[in-house]
């Protein structure tokens, strides 16, 4: 997995809540069997006409935002399927870290396995945030994972919560099945001593 | 740590514990993995460029499920060729790493989380995952079920444990008896109009109180299916007398003196007296009237007695904002009698309610009648075997004869990856768990709600309150 450390980018608004997994990758979709090549279809109900040009309110898509890799959204982003469809399709779409007031479980999880940066902030903080990525779509927005700060210039910095594990994994790019197989003995004999007391499991 | 009273969710959790940092992640073993064609190419890949093996087959069972066709010519007619080669890749993966695999041949495959349950693979006190976010279904038998991504179905199926950080315990209780008429669907989407789609986020839910004790295994399992759509990682119900008569003589239940240990471990697996949860949530079940859904998220409840909400009256911008899109998506008008809306299709499936109970309550209510000719009703079973006992009870042909499409067990129009979809515009009257907007094909309007009420859409044509058919 590649490393998370420092993003210095410029960043696209989506202000919706509830973008459920649905909307970020529609079923048609989930027919690959690889991670890559879904970036053109995310978002495709909301981004695309019938005729296939892109919505004028589909911000992220416009030219304006072009190179973004930062997405501010609303609340309980990603919530519903647990396909991990969601954050392959937005990273392939060039996002490599996720502002929103609240994120759904499930995606949040799968987010840091693909080296995403999903970052939860208060909502007043998230609306100015989008607010000055709406008035401004060149800002450049500096999200720093060791020192935990989302900042825009001298305007404002943020400070945001993440797990130690986490942010560990994503700091030095881990890969986590490497890292438990390295406790193999000790799945073992877990495993061991479960099946004495339990035969049947 | 005996000494102190422990919650369901806590017992389990500390059961699977194989190591905890000091930041509280836990490394925890997993006791059942379920995996289907969607979610687990990728993983296997993943495995087979590491040159990784599965760690436990006598844990793991893969089924066909998602996107099978459910037209009778079937075993012959994969549907498109994404479909096929997405089978096919399942089929090749179980095969090179010596999975068990129901496939669509098989009388036994059918949804996933229907077919853990039926076979005794899901059982009190486990760790069950699958990469799909209704495992939270299994928690219906006391166990702590959740779904998954695929980097994680990877990485069970290369250790049978994975890194997670302990959730927050809510209980949710429903006291008293429910009304003639009002069912396990009724009662979770009462909960999720309650706490929101984001109510539950974070949490592991314990559902409690008579109206939950007082429902068969079906409909328990109803209930915990849908804690996702209030956001929760899990759903679970603590195991007693009806789990225990469900699960007995199951082929992979416990036999023998294997079956009375395992009882009795089950029996001590019930939240201790005085355990305290982090939220409290309590519910009148006689307060709880037949519900659909009105909007495209599984909070826009309404009884069915009631009328299309106006945007104006939601106390929150945002919530105005999206009800309004909501309403405009929905093709409803603010102050519309739901008893007024006109349907088009009916579906009646899923793992929420595609069980055997499911089709006995539709069958005693359509006996008889026909299908209303403005509307296309569909009948999926959950699995081979629901579809089997139906048609020895004589269930499908009540049903085929009063105009339903008895099909082949699988997803079907829940998610609509198979051909089975709406049309744009066109409404449907569904027992399945998501109403999103495109869920059950681009630009159809689903209204959920249960067996009974989808049944009773279909003789009138539109939504029906199921009380006054059965008067
Ligand atoms: S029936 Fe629907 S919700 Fe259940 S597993 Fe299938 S697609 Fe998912």
């Amino acid at each position: 997995m590649t490393p998370f450390t420092h993003l210095n980018a410029k960043a696209a608004p989506l202000p919706m809540m509830n973008v459920d997994t649905d909307i970020i990758i529609p079923k048609q979709f989930l027919k690959t069997v690889k991670r890559t090549g879904l970036g053109v279809s995310a978002f495709y109900d909301i981004r695309y006409n019938d005729d296939g040009s892109v919505r004028d309110d589909f911000a992220p898509a416009q030219d304006a935002y072009k190179g973004a890799e930062i997405l501010v959204t609303g609340e309980n982003f990603g919530c519903g399927s647990s396909r991990e469809h969601a954050p392959w399709a937005i990273l392939d779409m060039g996002f490599r870290c996720l502002i929103a007031p609240s994120f759904a479980d499930i995606f949040y999880n799968n987010s840091f396995k693909n080296g995403i940066l999903p970052i939860t902030l208060p909502k007043d903080q998230v609306t100015q945030l989008m607010q000055e990525v709406q008035e401004n779509p060149d800002a450049t927005i500096e999200i720093d994972l060791e020192k935990q700060t989302v900042t825009r210039g001298n305007k404002f910095s943020f400070h945001f919560e993440i797990d130690p594990f986490r942010k560990h994994c994503l700091l030095n790019g881990l890969d986590d099945i490497g890292l438990t197989l390295e406790k193999s003995a000790t799945i073992r004999s877990y495993e061991e001593k479960r099946h004495a007391e339990k035969p049947w499991l | 740590m005996t000494d102190t009273p422990r919650t369901l969710f806590q017992k389990i959790w500390d059961d699977h514990v194989i190591e905890r940092d000091d930041n509280g992640t836990c490394l925890i073993h997993i006791d059942r993995h379920l995996v289907h064609e969607v979610t687990s190419p990728q993983a296997f890949e993943g495995l087979r460029m590491a040159g990784r093996p599965v760690h436990a087959l006598d844990k793991t069972l893969a089924v066909i499920d998602h996107n099978v066709s459910t037209a009778p010519d079937r075993l012959t007619n994969l549907g498109n060729e994404d479909s096929r080669i997405q089978i096919e890749t399942l089929r090749t993966n179980c095969e090179e790493f010596g999975v068990q695999l129901f496939d669509i041949s098989d009388k036994r495959q059918g949804i996933v989380h229907i077919v853990g349950p039926e076979q005794g693979f899901t059982q009190p006190g486990m760790t069950i995952v699958c990469g799909d976010s209704h495992t939270s279904t299994h928690g219906a038998f006391g166990a702590l079920a959740f779904g998954i991504g695929t980097s994680e179905v990877e990485h069970v199926l290369a250790t049978q444990s994975l890194i997670q950080s302990p959730a927050k315990s809510m209980r949710i209780t429903v006291e008293g008896k429910t009304a003639p008429g009002v069912g396990a669907k009724d009662i979770i989407l009462a909960i999720i109009g309650e706490i929101g789609t984001a109510g539950g986020t974070g949490y592991v839910i314990e559902y409690a109180g008579q109206a939950i004790r007082d429902l068969s295994m079906e409909g328990r399992m109803t209930i915990c299916n849908m804690s996702i759509e209030a956001g929760a990682r899990a759903g679970m119900v603590a195991p007693d007398e009806t789990t225990f008569q469900y699960m007995k003589g199951r082929p992979m239940a416990p036999k023998g003196d294997h079956w009375d240990m395992a009882v009795k471990w089950w029996k001590s697996l019930a939240t201790d007296e005085g355990a305290t949860f982090d939220r409290e949530v309590v519910l009148k079940a006689e307060d709880i009237a037949p519900i659909v859904t009105w909007g495209t998220t599984p909070e826009d409840v309404v009884p069915i007695t009631g009328s299309v909400p106006n945007p104006d009256d939601f106390d929150d911008e945002n919530k105005q904002n999206s009800a309004r899109r909501m309403l405009d998506y929905m093709g409803l008008t603010a102050g519309t009698n739901m008893t007024d809306i006109k349907i088009d299709k009916v579906f009646i499936g899923s793992c929420t309610n595609g069980r055997i109970e499911d089709l006995r309550v539709i069958a005693d209510l359509v006996k008889g009648k026909k299908v209303a000719a403005n509307v296309e009703a569909m009948v999926v079973p959950g699995s081979g075997l629901v579809k089997q006992m139906a048609e020895d009870e004589g269930i499908a042909d009540i049903l085929k004869e009063a105009g339903f499409d008895w099909r082949e067990p699988g997803c079907s129009m829940c998610l609509g990856m198979n051909p089975d979809q709406l049309s744009p515009g066109e409404r449907c009257a569904s027992t399945s768990n998501r109403n999103f907007e495109g869920r059950q094909g681009k630009g159809g309007r689903t209204h959920l709600m249960s067996p009974a009420m989808a049944a009773a859409a279909a003789i009138t044509g539109k939504l029906t309150d199921v009380r006054e058919l059965t008067e």
